[in-house]
């Protein structure tokens, strides 16, 4: 599998997450994405940017294009180097609430894309990898 | 600073947001509708996001708090023309936006609005807000 | 097999190669498998001169048994593009395979009689032939059937597009009536097309009817169920129509609540709610 072209961003202040909404928008229509498809991994990025600036104190996303024989596909890589997520099980549910809080970010998140990793510990910060597959 | 303009169309406000706010913005755009309930005495908000091609948990909290803070102000607040991508990946988010009122376009909207105002005048019950 | 002398094989193609050719022709036209309906003499001439002038310069620079050879690459794009063609003229994939394995034939007969006195030779010469017109009859086969494949998913999707269209009942009213079998992707593509013809006409009520559909597994089911929550979210609502107790039976063991959305023996009911609600009343006057 090849990386193809990636590009990272600063996550530290909110501005910022409209600047990756874009640079993700932009790519994901480079590679051809369909509306939906662009429209949820927007969605994501802009969620899990969110996380990092909030509650991970700040940190960068990695966006890159993915290409292997069968398909073709984008993976975003968020790393902060905030408290980490003591409970990671606890913040991957969700209800169907309007509410604040990780819960709908994270979780709502994994539901928006194909392949969801996160690595996160107390005091070591959170890393969340996701991927979108065209 | 940036303001999202607001235009009074009879006792409603209309808002079109038509860029990817920012944080500052959103927040801007609670206040300024507040003050111009209060100001016009209005008694329904149609916001459109039409143009809106991303609507986050942090933009869908935005439009509950509007929807429930112009019901303290007295007045209904109604969404309008979400785009399918968008609604498709609320939906898969899991955000219901329970408390907001959507209609199609600023047609239906307004329409949305009259009734409701006029059931209230009718001394029938406070409709509750549909989810 | 591993050969310890270099094969005589390339030098017979280039020496005989005008009467391999003419050989072949004969065997090929003579078969019962041609097809001069499809495909002119000419045309079979033609192909079968450049898959011959192909192989001669192949052979010589790459081991015969070797495909994977960059060197072969021409002779292999050349039996895709003629798989492809024989296809597209409605050959069936041994028809068109035939290409390859009535080349054997000729070529032995030529084996023979430059190497026919030393049977060793012989017999791996032949081996060798036999590996390369096999292997290169298979290619053709396969890229037949993936082509073919090919074909049937675009005639599918096309059938798609022509089975469900979105119908207008009614100003504000439309109707989906799905038939056959639903497969997650169709299901997909045919709910976010309603979306969008709902914002289009500004229709405030969708009928999903889907009377004409056997069976509903879950991934479809819950398609169903998240296009109309976001019909909802959009300000429209969604009827679903024609469930089946099976079908019922399903949603139940999927443990999704129904509560909220409303659904209607058939497409006939719906459309009278939705006329209600959209503020119509029906009314039979006298005959």
């Amino acid at each position: 599998m090849n990386v193809q072209a990636d590009k990272t961003q600063p996550l530290v202040s909110t501005d910022d997450i409209v600047q990756v909404r874009r640079a993700v928008r932009e790519m994901a229509v480079e590679i051809g994405f369909s509306l939906v498809d662009q429209t949820k991994l927007v969605t994501a990025a802009s969620e899990l940017a969110r996380n990092a600036v909030i509650y991970g104190g700040g940190g960068t996303v990695k966006i890159e294009i993915l290409r292997d024989d069968r398909r073709t596909g984008l993976r975003l890589t968020f790393t902060d180097q905030g408290p980490g997520i003591p409970d990671i099980e606890l913040a991957l549910k969700d209800g169907y609430t309007t509410g604040d809080g990780l819960g709908i970010g994270l979780g709502g998140s994994r539901r928006l894309v194909n392949e969801f990793e996160i690595d996160s510990r107390p005091g070591a910060g959170t890393r969340v990898s996701v991927i979108r597959w065209k | 600073m940036e303001h999202i303009p607001i235009i009074k169309m009879g006792e409603f406000l209309l808002v079109s947001i038509q860029v990817d706010m920012h944080d500052r913005l959103a927040l801007t755009l609670q206040d300024d509708l507040m003050e111009q309930i209060v100001r016009t005495s209005a008694r329904g908000v149609l916001i459109d996001i039409s143009s809106l091609q991303v609507v986050d948990s942090f933009i869908g909290r935005m439009l509950g708090n509007i929807a429930a803070m112009s019901r303290i102000l007295d007045a209904e607040t109604v969404v309008v023309g979400m785009q399918p991508a968008v609604a498709v990946t609320l939906v898969e988010l899991g955000m219901s936006l329970k408390g907001i009122r959507t209609a199609l376009n600023v047609d239906k909207g307004m329409a949305l609005l009259r009734s409701s105002l006029s059931r209230q005048a009718r001394g029938k019950s406070d409709e509750r807000p549909g989810g | 097999m591993q050969k310890n002398t270099k094969s005589k094989i390339p030098e017979i193609i280039k020496k005989f190669e005008q009467e391999l050719l003419n050989d072949w022709l004969k065997e090929q036209l003579g078969a019962r498998t041609l097809r001069p309906d499809l495909l002119k003499e000419a045309e079979l001439r033609r192909q079968s001169g450049e898959f011959l002038a192909l192989i001669k310069v192949a052979s010589t620079k790459a081991d015969m048994t070797d495909l994977a050879n960059p060197e072969w690459k021409p002779v292999l794009e050349f039996l895709a593009g003629l798989s492809r063609d024989r296809v597209a003229r409605g050959f069936t994939p041994s028809e068109a395979a035939i290409f390859v394995f009535s080349f054997k034939q000729p070529l032995f007969a030529c084996l023979k009689t430059e190497l026919g006195a030393d049977l060793k030779e012989f017999s791996e010469e032949i081996w060798s032939a036999t590996m390369l017109l096999d292997q290169l009859g298979l290619y053709i086969t396969e890229i037949f059937q993936k082509t073919r494949e090919d074909v049937i998913r675009r005639q599918q999707d096309e059938m798609m597009e022509l089975s469900t269209p979105v119908v207008k009942l009614w100003e504000g009213i439309l109707a989906l009536p799905l038939i056959g079998t639903l497969d997650s992707a169709r299901t997909q593509v045919v709910m976010e097309s309603l979306l969008h013809k709902i914002v289009e006409t500004g229709s405030n009520y969708a009928i999903i009817d889907i009377t004409g559909v056997p069976l509903v597994d879950t991934l479809v089911a819950q398609h169903l169920l998240k296009t109309v929550s976001a019909a909802r979210l959009m300000g429209a609502d969604c009827i679903i129509s024609g469930i089946r107790p099976q079908i019922a039976q399903t949603i139940v063991h999927l443990g999704v609540s129904l509560t909220d959305v409303v659904t209607k023996a058939n497409m006939a009911d719906a459309f009278a709610l939705a006329l209600e609600r959209t503020g119509y009343r029906l009314a039979q006057t006298k005959g």
